[in-house]
């Protein structure tokens, strides 16, 4: 961290490092990376969150651990290095999840192993902990990794309060007594298709906020 | 004999990697713009899928599971090493990806031509590594039953993926608003796409 000193450690272009990723530079609807592991636990809050709490703190210590080692790694066996670090990593997450919320590790099942192959951390590793020094790199795991868990928890919300009438497993709905006027829960939006067409509803909305991201027609 | 065709039509249609449990969306997402590229990734996937599943279920049931290491020595029987089981699983992945390539590229110099680029890209593509813990959660019995399964799991991805690259190819003509363009509407075709296959859901033979 000595030779971080020059540049004080909240500096305007780190302060970006973590908010870039929220909007225009988010891993989700922007970057298009993690998509995998991140749709299926979205039909509640509770595990959502979890998740991304998950990919957070993996994505935030690889990325620390690979910027430190960047220069000692041989371009030739870099992925699998990337590899062996955060399948450790997630070995001790899962290991956790495990032994403090049996529950919700039963719920997220294969996908915490997911997070290994989850796009982000490795786009990431590649596309930034390589070529930055580790106090940087670890802004941008956790930007990143912020970028993404919000986009998990948003569309977490919508399907709980649309799917089951509920928000972390609070009962809104039926606190406020709609069900007494006719009020039913989709069913539909439990289903996993509707966490796609959710996302591309929220890619929707930005885009036409923000005129920049919208694609040329091919 | 009806078992396994029961796994291979359920693993294909009913628990189809991409519309049921989103695994492989990345490649999918990136590669399915023209139906000939999406196809050879999708023959890439089922290959390595054939393999890896059945010698990771070796691995799961010789080495990593509890007491399968009383083949060794029968005081071994309590010992319980799973929580290797991720990175046991990565390893043999990225390595028979290695290996597929190397092999294919001696042999076939034309098919690794056109699979070249998409076959470092399959390490690290969740359907590859989720088949293999699909196949761990579910505890398929044999190494038949895991080998059935993990073809069926690359034929469901193919024809995902194929599906919506002819999609796509067609969707150039007409007129989408303009911030749903491409990466937007992508996701809502796949989300109807979905829906389309949930109707499957529920069958047995």
């Amino acid at each position: 961290m000595e030779k971080v000193e020059k540049e004080p450690l909240f500096s305007a272009k780190y302060r970006k490092l973590l908010t870039n990723p929220l909007g225009q530079d988010n891993p989700i609807t922007v970057q298009v990376l993690g998509i995998c592991s991140a749709l299926a636990v979205t039909v509640k809050m509770n595990p959502a969150i979890v998740m991304a709490i998950s990919v957070m703190v993996v994505l935030a210590v690889s990325n620390v651990v690979i910027a430190s080692l960047r220069k000692m790694i041989p371009g030739r066996i870099r992925i699998i290095v990337q590899l062996v670090v955060i399948a450790t990593m997630v070995i001790i997450v899962d290991q956790f999840l495990k032994a403090f919320a049996f529950d919700i590790s039963k719920h997220l099942s294969v996908f915490v192993g997911l997070i290994i192959t989850n796009c982000i951390i490795m786009g990431r590793l590649e596309a930034f902990a390589m070529a930055n020094k580790p106090w940087p790199a670890f802004l941008d795991g956790l930007g990143n990794a912020w970028g993404y868990g919000w986009i998990l928890i948003i569309v977490s919300f919508f399907r709980e309060f649309l799917g089951s009438g509920s928000v972390m497993g609070f009962p809104v709905m039926e606190k406020i007594g709609v069900y007494n006027f006719g009020y039913e829960d989709n069913g539909m939006m439990i289903l996993p298709p509707m966490a796609l067409i959710t996302v591309g509803l929220i890619i929707w909305v930005q885009r036409s906020r923000n005129k920049t991201l919208i694609e040329e027609n091919k | 004999m009806e078992n396994l065709i029961n796994i291979f039509v359920k693993s294909i249609f009913i628990d189809n990697m991409i519309f049921a449990y989103f695994l492989g969306m990345c490649s999918y997402l990136a590669v399915s713009k023209t139906v000939k590229t999406s196809m050879g990734l999708g023959l890439a996937v089922i290959f390595v899928l054939v393999i890896t599943v059945p010698v990771n279920f070796l691995l799961e049931q010789y080495i990593l599971k509890k007491g399968a290491l009383t083949w060794l020595n029968a005081s071994f029987s309590d010992l319980d090493l799973s929580f290797l089981s991720f990175i046991m699983f990565i390893a043999v992945i990225a390595s028979i990806v290695q290996l597929v390539e190397m092999v294919i590229e001696k042999f076939t110099p034309a098919l690794y031509n056109s699979l070249g680029i998409f076959l470092p890209l399959i390490a690290v593509n969740c359907a590859i590594l989720g088949a293999s813990l699909f196949m761990q959660e579910r505890e398929y019995a044999n190494i038949g039953e895991a080998a059935v399964f993990g073809l069926g799991s690359g034929v469901g991805w193919l024809l995902a993926i194929v599906a919506l690259a002819a999609i796509r190819e067609k969707m150039r003509y007409s007129n989408v608003p303009a911030p749903l363009r491409g990466l937007g509407i992508t996701f809502i075709l796949t989300g109807l796409m979905g829906i389309a296959f949930m109707s499957f859901l529920g069958i047995t033979l």
